[in-house]
């Protein structure tokens, strides 16, 4: 689907009824917008049709699944990726994938699933592909007023007024780039991890990879056995989890632990004793000892790195401190030579079309918002999916719309008991979802454990009860 | 509605090969795909014998399951009503579209739990035996071997009426085999299925001269889902063996048109 009539299109928006700045606004009444298609956005879309409401969704790229769709150029993948959940936690709760499946799926996978999603709940008839949201502002009575544009800019603009927005845009889009010095004068190629797509970039080059983080494992793996060299910069120690432990994937034993309602400390002790012995002393290899207690923060999950650290196929090295013209400084002052590096740094997060007031962002980029998902004061707005859990992300946007969808109807249903639910939401404005002590950085602070979150949002969900309010 | 499920992360359902019998239309008109779960020591072929063809026939791609152990599905040694269902919500989310589910007998249960596992888009639970006390007193001679692990005793004259040729019911009954003794035994201990996902909604579909479920027990099952059962005097258990098996699907896809 794509805009092709002119204005006044009688499929999407009918006849002008309102104006802003005098720009036509066209009334899509009870319907709420998705912004983006990617997991979080169709699952958004799933749950509210499931509950009766129409859906208008726009996605800037020209398919479904979001980062999995390593088609897109803003796509963070790259060919080897595979999950780091396991399939019972990457799932969403009522659309098993395949049994035929691995415990950790290749990213190829993950897209067929989110594409058979889309397929099985008829959902691409209600997405607006090649199209982006250049803007979102409130409009009276709770609603909202979406401009859009196709991407790229060509043609014009055009705005409709929606119930309710659900903010599905993704947050490992927009890489996130350290300023170091000398950086601009280097003549060693330098890129961001979300250029990195494929082993053969790296192919017989000295590879410098710069971040622990899941994506500079992977890549600092892949160096060791494509590159001639490999250093891996990382500022801190953390903890690397192998894929399997105790015969099963990593995940399950951690929720086995849960199952027997151990306490964290002990979860903590069991997986402590477990991680030494197998995986050992990692400061042995060079590696900083970890500056916090396992599940503290969301784990590496990666059975590799430690092997290619033992190899001596990768070289473990600490932050970087300057660059010259053609060699690395770090900190400490040893020099190194690489001819490639590759800042596996991460993500920011971005919301570029709303007035960051809305969601409460503060000077650091932070939203500050209830569940990491819904503002204060905006009863018909949310955010999908900004969640850093110890698990797979998408049962948890799952949850988060089931949720947006009853609350939504509750305000039909029950508009005194909507409010009540509101402000109790609010009053969690503070609360983090985690009983362990967050890491304060750029990067920890929307981490969730996936039971702490899931018990809040099911407090919620029998508050509001409307059991029967589908369809 | 349960949201944390840390049993069923901790301790997945191990994956087993599954039997799906199937007949599609020869043109997509896009109407929703129906998958029909066979009963305990039912297999996909009692499904493949009339129905499938005739369902298909009428426009709907028509599929059948055989639960694990059963008909040509893998066989297990162990399996419980968890992963029946999980057969049937693996099954079902494997279609192209977003399905219906027939469940028929104690696949009527195994489609229930499954209904909470995967939003269907209409269930229709045939006959279906829901287990508990009532089941076990009323088919003692069915039941009580069960209760001590033997397998549920489905003779022909339970299952059909007396209209199928009494050796056509035998050949019938004789290619019938058992579910596991674990899942007998949760069937007769009857814990209540939790609510259906997407509250699709549900025909309950059986017949007062079925003896194997009572016409209260059918009523029962029919009012917990807000309904009345729709009635086929004078069938058996095994509807879609029966004679006249051609009556009960023709009104449930009448059902499934006009709830369109
Ligand atoms: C390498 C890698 C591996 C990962 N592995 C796992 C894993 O194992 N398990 C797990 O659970 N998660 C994993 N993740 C996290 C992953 O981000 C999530 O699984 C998921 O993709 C997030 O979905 P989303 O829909 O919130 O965001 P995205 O997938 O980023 O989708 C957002 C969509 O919104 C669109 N969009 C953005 N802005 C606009 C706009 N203004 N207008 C229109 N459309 C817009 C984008 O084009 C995109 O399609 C991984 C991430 C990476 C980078
Ligand atoms: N196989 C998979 O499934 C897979 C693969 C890759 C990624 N992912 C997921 O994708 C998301 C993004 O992962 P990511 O690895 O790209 O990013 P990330 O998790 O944000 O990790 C970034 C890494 O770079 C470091 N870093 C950030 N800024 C730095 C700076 N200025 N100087 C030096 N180091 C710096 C961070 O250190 P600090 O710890 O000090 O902040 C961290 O080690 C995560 O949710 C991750 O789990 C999954």
């Amino acid at each position: 689907m794509s805009y092709s009539t002119g204005y006044g299109d009688p499929e999407l928006g009918g006849p002008a009824t309102a104006w802003r700045d005098g720009w036509p606004v066209y009334d899509r009444s009870g319907t709420v917008c998705v912004i983006g298609a990617g997991p979080s956005g169709l699952t958004a879309m799933k749950n509210l049709k499931e509950h009766g409401f129409g859906v208008d969704c726009y996605e800037r790229e020209t398919s479904v699944g979001g980062a999995w769709n390593w088609r897109h150029n803003r796509s963070p993948v790259y060919a080897s990726t595979h999950l780091i959940s396991s399939k019972p936690f990457t799932q969403f709760p009522d659309f098993p994938m395949p049994d035929s499946w691995p415990d950790y799926p290749k990213h190829t996978q993950v897209l067929e699933y989110l594409e058979h999603y889309a397929d099985h709940f008829d959902l691409k008839k209600s997405i607006w592909f090649g199209t982006e949201v250049v803007k979102v502002e409130p409009a009276e009575g709770d609603r909202w007023d979406v401009t859009t544009r196709s991407t790229g800019g060509f043609g014009g603009e055009r705005i409709h007024r929606y119930a309710a927005v659900v903010i599905a845009n993704g947050h490992n889009w927009s890489p996130k780039r350290p300023a170091y010095e000398g950086l601009d004068d280097t003549k060693i190629e330098v890129i961001h991890s979300a250029q990195y797509k494929d082993a053969a970039q790296l192919r017989g080059r000295k590879v410098l990879v710069v971040g622990a983080g899941n994506t500079g494992c992977d890549i600092a793996v892949e160096a060791a056995q494509q590159a001639s060299r490999c250093w891996h910069s990382s500022r801190r120690g953390y903890w690397y989890t192998p894929k399997f432990t105790l015969g099963r994937p990593t995940d399950q034993v951690n929720d086995l632990m849960l199952w027997l309602r151990l306490p964290l400390k002990a979860r903590q002790f069991i997986a402590h004793r477990t991680l030494k012995s197998t995986v050992g002393d990692l400061t042995r290899f060079g590696l900083p000892k970890p500056d916090h207690k396992i599940y503290e923060t969301h784990t590496i999950v990666n059975s590799q790195l430690i092997y290619h650290l033992g190899h001596g196929t990768i070289t473990p090295v600490p932050d970087i401190a300057r660059f010259h013209r053609s060699d690395v400084e770090l900190k400490g002052g040893e020099l190194i030579e690489p001819d490639l590096v590759v800042l596996a740094t991460g993500y920011e997060t971005k919301f570029d079309f709303l007035d960051p007031a809305l969601l409460g962002i503060d000077a650091t980029g932070r939203p500050k918002l209830a569940l990491h998902a819904f503002p204060r004061r905006q009863p018909t707005l949310a955010v999908a999916g900004l969640l850093q859990p110890d698990s797979g992300l998408l049962p948890l946007v799952h949850w988060q719309m089931v949720l947006f969808a009853r609350m939504l109807r509750l305000r039909e249903a029950s508009p005194a008991k909507a409010v009540a639910v509101q402000r109790k939401l609010e009053a969690g404005l503070e609360q983090r979802w985690t009983s362990a002590k967050v890491k304060d950085s750029t990067r920890h602070w929307f981490e969730i454990s996936h039971t702490t979150y899931l018990k809040a949002v099911q407090r919620l969900l029998d508050e509001v009860g409307l059991e029967g309010a589908a369809r | 509605m349960k949201v944390i499920r840390t049993r069923e992360w901790a301790f997945p359902v191990p994956p087993a090969r599954r039997e799906l019998r199937r007949a599609t239309p020869e043109v997509d008109e896009g109407k929703p795909p129906l998958l029909f779960v066979p009963g305990f020591g039912h297999g996909a072929w009692v499904f493949a014998e009339h129905w499938l063809e005739h369902t298909a026939d009428r426009g709907f791609p028509a599929y059948a399951v055989s639960l694990r152990g059963h008909g040509e599905s893998a066989k297990v040694r162990k399996a419980d009503l968890r992963a029946y269902a999980h057969d049937v919500a693996q099954a079902a989310a494997g279609l192209p579209r977003r399905a219906v589910i027939v469940g028929h007998g104690a696949g009527a249960l195994v489609t229930a739990h499954a209904l909470a596992r995967y939003p269907a888009r209409a269930a229709v639970l045939l006959s279906p035996v829901f287990g508990g006390l009532g089941t076990a007193l009323r088919n003692p001679m069915v039941s009580l071997p069960a209760a001590f692990g033997g397998g549920l005793r489905l003779p022909a004259g339970q299952l059909f009426s007396r209209e199928l040729p009494a050796s056509a019911g035998r050949a019938y009954a004789a290619r019938l085999g058992r579910a596991t003794s674990r899942a007998q035994w949760q069937l007769l201990a009857g814990r209540k299925p939790e609510r259906p996902v997407g509250d699709p909604p549900v025909l309950v579909v059986g017949s007062p001269d079925d003896r194997i479920v009572s016409d209260s027990a059918l009523r029962r099952v029919a009012r917990h889902y807000g309904g009345a059962p729709l009635l086929f005097p004078g069938m058996g258990h095994d509807l879609m063996l029966d004679t006249r098996w051609r009556e009960p699907i023709d009104a449930i896809l009448d059902w499934l048109e006009k709830s369109n």
